[in-house]
């Protein structure tokens, strides 16, 4: 046994010597280990619900299947004959029939092999399309407490890497299992009926060779997790690196890095892949080994059948050949266990995701919200996520007249955006009920509520595409003078004509390209063209500058006027025109007024305004 | 193709293990070759003239051989293996190595995922194929010649007959894979644009589902992703196509040796045995044929693999030190910008124009300036993280392009505006420039930091694990980490890029106690919109489109009245009408408790 070693945490001393094995931190070999997944027929039950659609093409695939086996099975058959019947008896006539029989076999083989390759392969995309489509539908309908848990990598390793896992199976490891399969069965079939004494001569070795698989796929399967706790060690060190390289420059630890990444993870990943290979190396000729025992036997005692005339020579050449297909597929199988095993991984790790309860969904007898007059009313809310019974938000009583102007005060954490998201029903209170014109939020579909809605988020989010097209996300059916309209209103429209290409100017990945002030007006552009009946700014002025910020301030009060609207700002001097202030603390509402009659209170609104103006 | 070839230096240490791997395959080759040979004999010599001894004979030498191929094939596979492991071992080294000196400039423009999956997707690619896929290529010529050969000197005229079917079977592959190679191109476009889609929609959730948008991003992702389904299809059909057809043309090549191979033997011009032997060379070049689909898939990807690796690899570190660069002792901290102007690569604009500062030792310099003014481009330049576009940037009277980079950064502490921490220990954390750091000065770090409280507060300690996998921090937590973290390095000179818009404003206070520590005894640069900061400044620099519109002391700059005064007046009449407020409600105040007083009074002082 080699000595082993964890790398320290912080790596000052220098990479153990070659003859000390690696193990990774606890945290990656553990996550390996869970998913550590053998055959489960709870997934693979869950993964055939994919599969029933195509049930029809996929059993006439099968058929196909069992043809096409039984004329590439009988090709060794074919040269039995031709030599026994047609060379040795020395007639040209068999001879020739045999072999145009063989070639109209063969043709027939081609042509239904050609027909079902196609399907299955074609039915495997459709059942990925499915299986893609399916995740993407959940993802729109999922709460947003799911997106707190889950990072957008891992969102998208789920539907890109482990629906990719699925196709390799789906579109190789399904058909190879069932032809290898049909391929055993029909070959054994072949030799039985040939010779029983030969066959069973043959059988003799695949004891060994049951023995040699098993033993190699057990280790395979060790091994298996080692890689995949190597790959995702790199993973996590890369990502971050990668993602950190500025600070990593900015304190010169390149060097440092270096040598961690290379003396540990990386050599951890050499290791096992060596590990690998010397597995992989071992068990092929292992297998080739009993071949040509196999082999070896047949022929001394087949040959002796032969001269003792209980066989022909065509039977021994039949099997010698068939001796070849006999092991071929077990030896293929093996190799395709692989790939049921990271199946089955993947597999469950998209069923994790598809099952996963949507938290709030319409009702079942939801009717369509009216259009909204702006009465908001939340009555006795108290709320706590499903997997926290802590309160967040405890004993909400709010009332809020059409056309008003609300803002939230509170330090981080108090509550103010669950608030909000109650409104906009991304969450359903835990007690008590919000109403929107006397209407429970519950009664009505999501879509209808949310239409009437507008939302601006501190971070301005703009989508791949161009400054028209993330205005015209506000309202699909807008036409270009609706959309210039709105820009103008929020003070977009100058800059806008400025930039490159005007409106048709394409806003990179997270508008990289735009300052945020910038973003942050098409964005208010872009609720502006909605229309809302209700308006949301959280924190929505909180990432720019103060110059910046009196640009969006008159467009602000351009976009609220005659909404009603929730404001969250952690600078106070935005808000202290609100009709109403509601200062959250712990969850519950500790005050409410204007601003001028919360500072006569010199309560805890008094507090927060005062640090805000202390240097 | 071209690049396929790049890979050459990285085998080229590893030769003796390729001989071994090319030596091993010849002797296997040869021993494969002789197999059918054996059974020629056991029919034609065994079987037909009646002689026993051979078949045992026989027995013995095919098992004979098949143990000494599997001997050979066991120190093949294990050395192509071992090779191509060391190959990546060696390609992920010089990766992560590249990626960590790639200057600040390639990074804005790179995408950290793309970076990573070449890391480990791509050089698997090549790592594969410089292993078992180059032996297998290796193989299937060694073994071609090697039938070529046996066939022709056995029977010419079959021999041809036989390997007619051979040659469409070759230039089939051959035009599959270029074909195939497009194709995969598409998919991986394909699959790039709805992983795109899936991002954007996850990113933007909210706003998704604020502007009740859902229906419409499944039709958008259901485009995307029928375009991933139709170019998979067009793949598959390929598939469909070239796989029945090997297999046909390979019994095909039996059928033919079979006819002719058998009227031949009726003629007397060749043994049974003869026949069968051909049909197994025919049978064992098959293999090795067919398998050539699945080379020229995996040259594919590798060629697509290294042409992304080498992308990588050849993006040049444009920011090093050079080779006579000045390694920069104890730096007194002076910093002085002449002429300066910088034009990133893809923009329209200079971020800097004609900047000239000459800052002078233990100074406290402020910017301030509307957000894209350029503030964090100048003070980037120091540690130089970019290289100016023209004029030159001085760190104590050097040319700080002349200097050895690390011993400029060592002596520069950076607080940048996303206080980045890496899931390691808040210890690890601090010590992230000074590994070698006691933890005397970590403690002594996280103390002036105030950061020592709240980490003493958790079970761990300084032990405590942050990050994804660890504890959540605050904002105002990890910031006070990373002031530490800088603070470790005991620079000379201290950046704090403006930090404190998103953190709620008790925290922003004590921070700001936390600053005022740090920048004490140091060259400080400042980036703050918040005038208490900028007025103790001994230099406060006004920035605008890239330029220093002004420059001064506070009391200079009110007196000129420009940009200043009309930002300083912005904060101020704000804080008249707070003032004024409080005035208001003045005869009510003296109820309350004392120390609250003692605060506003502070307040009204100083404003």
């Amino acid at each position: 046994m080699l000595p082993t070693t964890q790398p320290p945490n912080h790596p000052t001393i220098k990479p153990p010597n070659y003859m000390t094995k690696i193990i990774p931190p606890a945290f990656i070999t553990q996550s390996e280990e869970q998913l550590d997944k053998g055959y489960d027929p709870n997934v693979a039950r869950g993964l055939l619900q994919f599969l029933k659609p195509y049930a029809g093409r996929m059993s006439f695939a099968l058929g196909l299947m069992v043809i096409v086996t039984a004329a590439a099975v009988s090709g060794p058959y074919f040269i039995k004959l031709a030599i026994d019947d047609g060379i040795n008896a020395k007639n040209p006539i068999a001879l020739r029939n045999i072999a145009l029989a063989y070639l109209v076999v063969s043709i027939l083989q081609l042509g239904l092999n050609y027909w079902r390759v196609r399907i299955m392969a074609r039915v495997g995309q459709h059942i990925l399309y499915d299986v893609r489509t399916t995740m993407f539908d959940h993802l729109q309908k999922l709460s947003l407490s799911f997106y707190n848990r889950y990072s957008v990598g891992r969102v998208i390793t789920r539907v890109i890497n482990d629906v990719g896992t699925l196709r390799e199976f789906i579109t190789w490891a399904v058909l190879a299992i069932v032809r290898n399969l049909l391929g055993i069965v029909g070959t054994l079939i072949a030799m039985l009926t040939l010779n029983l004494k030969l066959s069973l001569l043959t059988f003799a070795v695949l004891p060994f060779m049951v023995l040699a698989t098993v033993l190699f796929r057990k280790a395979a399967r060790k091994n298996y997790r080692k890689v995949r706790a190597a790959v995702s060690w790199t993973n996590s060190v890369l990502a971050e690196n990668v993602n950190g390289v500025r600070v990593v420059q900015a304190f010169s630890r390149q060097k440092h890095n270096s040598n961690y990444f290379g003396g540990f993870v990386n050599r951890y990943f050499l290791e096992t892949s060596m590990d690998a290979a010397r597995l992989a190396a071992l068990f092929t000729p292992v297998v080739d080994v009993l071949g040509a025992l196999a082999t070896a036997l047949i022929v001394y005692i087949g040959g002796t059948a032969v001269l003792g005339e209980s066989i022909t020579a065509g039977v021994l050449i039949a099997f010698v050949l068939y001796i070849d297909r006999f092991f071929e597929p077990i030896r293929d199988l093996s190799r395709r266990f692989d790939t049921l095993q990271s199946t089955m991984a993947g597999g469950e790790r998209i069923l994790e995701l598809l099952n996963t309860p949507v938290e709030v969904r319409d009702a079942e007898n939801a009717s369509e919200m009216k259009p909204i007059i702006g009465a908001v009313r939340f009555e006795n809310v108290s709320f706590h996520y499903s997997d926290d019974p802590t309160l967040v938000l405890d004993q909400i009583q709010l009332d809020v007249s059409s056309g008003k102007t609300v803002s939230f005060v509170g330090e981080t954490g108090a509550g103010k955006t669950t608030i909000v998201k109650l409104l906009t029903r991304f969450h359903d209170p835990t007690d008590g009920g919000v109403l929107v014109d006397g209407v429970d939020l519950r009664t009505v579909t999501q879509q209808s509520l949310r239409r009437q809605m507008g939302m601006v988020l501190q971070d301005p989010f703009l989508f791949n595409g161009t400054v028209r097209e993330n205005i015209l996300f506000g309202r699909l059916d807008a036409n270009d003078e609706d959309v210039i309209a709105a820009a103008k209103a929020v003070g977009a429209h100058d800059f806008i004509v400025n930039l490159k290409s005007g409106y048709e100017t394409s806003v990179e990945e997270g508008g990289a390209t735009l300052s945020v002030g910038q973003r942050q007006l098409i964005s208010f552009a872009r609720a502006l063209l909605a229309n809302p009946r209700i308006l949301i700014l959280d924190e929505a002025t909180s990432s720019v500058d103060m110059q910046t910020e009196q640009v969006i301030q008159t467009a602000l009060a351009r976009l609220l006027k005659g909404r009603t609207s929730f404001v969250i700002a952690h600078r106070l001097s935005t808000i202290t025109s609100a009709d109403k202030i509601v200062v959250i603390e712990g969850g519950r509402i500790a005050e409410q007024g204007t601003h001028a009659e919360l500072l006569a209170r010199q309560g805890k609104y008094f507090e927060l305004y005062k640090t805000g103006f202390q240097d | 193709m071209k690049n396929l070839f790049r890979i050459a230096p990285f085998l080229k240490p590893y030769t003796g293990q390729i001989a071994l791997t090319l030596l091993t395959l010849l002797t296997l080759t040869g021993l494969n070759l002789l197999v059918p040979r054996i059974i020629q004999n056991v029919i034609d010599d065994g079987l037909l003239r009646g002689d026993s001894t051979y078949l045992i004979r026989s027995a013995f030498l095919l098992l004979g051989l098949g143990l000494g191929s599997a001997l050979l094939s066991l120190v093949n596979r294990y050395s192509a293996e071992w090779v191509a492991a060391h190959v990546g071992f060696d390609l992920r080294n010089r990766m992560y190595d590249h990626i960590q000196y790639l200057p600040f400039e390639y990074h804005d423009h790179a995408q950290s995922g793309q970076l990573i999956s070449r890391c480990i997707e791509d050089v698997r690619a090549i790592e594969r194929f410089s292993g078992s896929s180059i032996a297998e290529l290796v193989r299937f010529v060694l073994l071609t010649v090697g039938i070529l050969f046996v066939m022709l000197s056995a029977n010419v005229t079959l021999a041809v007959i036989a390997l007619l079917p051979m040659i469409p079977l070759v230039l089939m592959t051959g035009s599959f894979g270029a074909r195939i190679g497009k194709l995969f191109f598409a998919v991986d476009a394909a699959v790039g644009e709805v992983s795109n889609r899936l991002q954007e929609n996850v990113t933007g959730v909210q706003v998704v589902r604020a502007f009740a948008r859902e229906n419409y991003e499944i039709k958008r992702f259901e485009a995307a992703n029928m375009d991933v389904f139709r170019k998979w299809v067009k793949v598959v059909d390929e598939w469909a196509k070239i796989m029945p057809t090997t297999n046909w043309l390979t019994t095909l090549g039996t059928i033919l040796i079979l006819f002719f191979g058998g009227q031949m033997v009726m003629e007397g011009t060749m043994t049974i045995g003869a026949v069968v032997a051909f049909n197994a060379y025919i049978l064992m070049m098959a293999e090795p044929a067919q398998a050539l689909t699945g080379l020229v898939n995996a040259g594919g990807e590798a060629a697509a693999g290294a042409q992304r690796v080498f992308e990588v690899l050849d993006a040049e570190p444009a920011i090093h030190s050079r080779k006579e660069a000045v390694i920069l002792s104890a730096l007194s901290g002076e910093v002085e910008f002449q002429n300066i102007s910088l034009k990133y690569q893809d923009e329209k604009t200079e971020s800097l124009s004609d900047v000239n500062v000459r800052v002078k030792r233990n100074q406290i310099v402020a910017l301030i300036g509307p957000t894209g003014s350029g503030k964090t481009s100048l003070v980037n330049l120091i540690p130089r993280f970019y290289d100016v576009t023209d004029g030159v940037a001085l760190v104590d009277g050097y040319d700080v392009r002349d200097v050895e980079l690390t011993s400029l950064r060592k002596q520069i502490g950076i607080v940048l505006q996303t206080s980045l921490l890496f899931s390691d220990t808040i210890r690890g954390n601090i010590a992230y420039g000074r590994p070698d750091a006691t933890e005397e000065e970590i403690i002594a770090a996280a103390k002036a930091a105030q950061a020592h409280e709240f980490i003493t507060g958790f079970t761990k300690g300084y032990d405590t694990i942050v990050g994804e996998r660890g504890v959540t921090l605050s904002g105002g937590q990890r910031q006070r980490v990373a002031i530490a973290r800088a603070l470790l390095m005991d620079p000379r000179i201290l950046i704090l890029d403006d930090s404190l818009s998103s953190v709620d404003t008790q925290t922003e206070k004590l921070i700001q106690a936390a600053l005022d520590t740090l920048m004490e005894g140091r060259t400080t640069f400042v980036i703050a919109h918040r005038l208490s900061t900028v007025r103790r400044a001994d230099l406060i620099l006004v920035m605008d489109k890239g330029r220093i519109v002004e420059r001064g002391t506070h009391a200079e700059l009110l007196a000129g009245g420009g940009l200043y005064k009309e930002i300083h007046d912005l904060q101020l009449m704000q804080r008249d009408s707070f003032a004024e407020e409080m005035s208001e409600i003045e005869p009510i105040f003296g109820e309350k408790p004392a120390h609250e007083n003692t605060i506003y009074s502070n307040r009204s002082n100083s404003g």
